[in-house]
């Protein structure tokens, strides 16, 4: 008899068991108990108005260093994929290599650069310069790989039809390279919602967000139970977010990029 | 006119995002030669920085530390992760699409969120070598980039080779080492690279499933305070930026050169 295939993932299937789903049931244990059984105590504690408003606090953050990534990426991708393919090839690694370098120093050289020469350390705007910096290529490569596959046909098409560059711009280029500006928006908006670190290095403590939130809980207070609660929430605010971006993209596709105005 | 106008505002933009993106980290690598400790302040060249750095044993060991978990992780993952997903190609669709699934959530979840529930799970078992916790935790987060990298060109490969290499006296073993693996190569090596960046850049989920044993990511956090020695800055983006350009330099060369082979085909037409 011959030996199925499938056994050669089985001991991915054990690894993954172990380390992948008891560690996410341990946190809904810790976020769903206490010390005398079941309850919704500490999620009830976790979703305290001082808490929620840090989480809004986060989101606002957030909001703006994927506004703001989206209108100084997308020119990028844009003008990038205009150029001459080998050009743009090249160039664009440029602009795609800083995702893999590590960002806990590129922070601090910001650290570094802001106290020297500026007075904005420690302020919320350096807070916001820190992630605009570490996300803008999450927002170019994806809008940049879906610019490279736009049909020219369509932008001479629309040329020949009468519509001037702005024109162009708006009826078919924008909404055709809809879906990389919706899987821009997902990969820069939910890491920075979740981003740990950039605000300490960067905010001086003064600007606290959930991740910082959720590190006080574990690291600082030790309350076990209050963290896993506020981990379970941001995550179920990040799944939502995705399904909300993935329907938004559906939708784009659907329609073939047209009338999204 | 207006062309050139164009070219000349488009290039600025670009060159002034680029400077953005690189800026401080060349302004942290100038100033590692630099004699005064603060910056903006050029008082002459010096290597100093670089003989201090290989004298702190809190730097030197963080590197080694980085060095070889991100070697052991990487290469345990392409491993775990491409008999994984041999397997999992090879599924009823039903039980592969609950797997893949399961598979993404390492890469769905926040950093901060696996972080802390490998955390809870070493508290529980009460594994308490720092080393061990960092290996464990890199290849876990590294599996699913492995797996996600391997099962698309094993989609664009055929089954029938397996079935052929067994007709022919393969065991599966050989079957797979012998046929499946050659052909699905490209996969694993990017999935390899992909995972070892990874690893070398990890922060947040060493930081919070670790215990101890710092990696350089951590030993950066704790002594940002008090200021870190600029000649890091060096020796980490030397070597990863090299890395990354040979190999996108590599795929763009490639990739030309396939363009040229279909436009001499187009042209012979």
């Amino acid at each position: 008899m011959r030996m199925r295939r499938s056994v050669f993932a089985y001991p991915y299937v054990v690894w993954m068991a172990v380390f992948i789903l008891t560690p996410m049931l341990l946190i809904l244990y810790y976020a769903f108990s206490n010390d005398s059984g079941a309850t919704l105590e500490n999620i009830v504690q976790a979703a305290s108005w001082d808490n929620l408003r840090v989480l809004a606090d986060s989101v606002r953050f957030a909001l703006y260093t994927t506004l703001l990534c989206l209108l100084l990426g997308f020119p990028v991708a844009y003008l990038l994929s205009q150029m001459k393919k080998t050009t743009a090839g090249l160039l664009s690694v440029f602009f795609i290599v800083p995702m893999w370098m590590n960002f806990l120093l590129r922070t601090y050289a910001w650290k570094v650069l802001l106290s020297a020469f500026t007075k904005i350390l420690y302020t919320e705007s350096a807070v916001l310069l820190g992630m605009v910096y570490n996300f803008l290529p999450f927002m170019i490569l994806p809008i940049y790989t879906t610019l490279i596959k736009l049909d020219k046909s369509y932008i001479e098409a629309a040329a020949d039809l009468g519509a001037n560059p702005t024109k162009t711009f708006l009826k078919v280029i924008l909404p055709l390279s809809m879906p990389g500006i919706i899987s821009g928006i997902t990969m820069v908006f939910i890491p920075s919602t979740t981003t740990f670190a950039i605000s300490q290095l960067l905010g001086g403590g003064k600007t606290m967000l959930y991740g910082d939130l959720i590190y006080m809980k574990f690291i600082t207070e030790q309350s076990w139970n209050t963290g896993s609660a506020l981990s379970i929430i941001l995550l179920a605010f990040v799944l939502v977010s995705m399904a909300f971006m993935k329907k938004a993209e559906r939708k784009t596709s659907d329609e073939g990029g047209g009338r999204l105005w | 006119m207006v062309n050139r106008l164009k070219k000349f505002f488009s290039g600025t933009y670009l060159g002034l995002i680029l400077v953005f993106l690189y800026a401080p980290i060349l302004i942290l690598i100038v100033y590692s030669f630099n004699q005064s400790k603060t910056l903006g302040n050029w008082t002459g060249f010096t290597f100093d920085w670089y003989t201090q750095l290989f004298r702190t044993p809190e730097i030197t060991d963080a590197l080694v530390v980085t060095l070889s978990v991100a070697a052991i992780s990487s290469i345990v993952a392409t491993v775990l992760g491409t008999l994984a997903a041999i397997g999992l190609h090879a599924m009823k669709r039903r039980d592969r699409m609950l797997l893949e699934n399961i598979s993404q959530l390492p890469m769905v979840n926040p950093d901060l969120v696996t972080g802390i529930s490998l955390m809870l799970l070493f508290l529980f078992v009460g594994l308490r070598n720092g080393y061990a916790r960092l290996l464990i935790a890199h290849i876990t987060f590294n599996l699913p980039y492995v797996i996600f990298s391997v099962l698309p060109k094993l989609r664009q490969s055929s089954d029938l080779l397996y079935e052929a290499a067994l007709d022919l006296g393969c065991t599966p073993l050989q079957a797979i080492k012998k046929v499946v693996i050659p052909d699905i190569m490209p996969g694993i090596v990017s999935g390899l690279i992909m995972a070892f960046t990874l690893s070398l850049d990890d922060f947040v989920i060493s930081f919070f499933a670790g215990n101890g044993v710092d990696n350089l990511s951590m030993y950066i956090y704790a002594t940002a305070r008090r200021g870190v020695n600029p000649a890091l800055s060096t020796i980490i983006f030397v070597p990863v930026v090299t890395l990354l350009l040979i190999v996108n330099l590599k795929s763009i060369r490639e990739e030309r050169n396939a363009e040229l082979q279909s436009k001499k085909v187009g042209m012979k037409r």
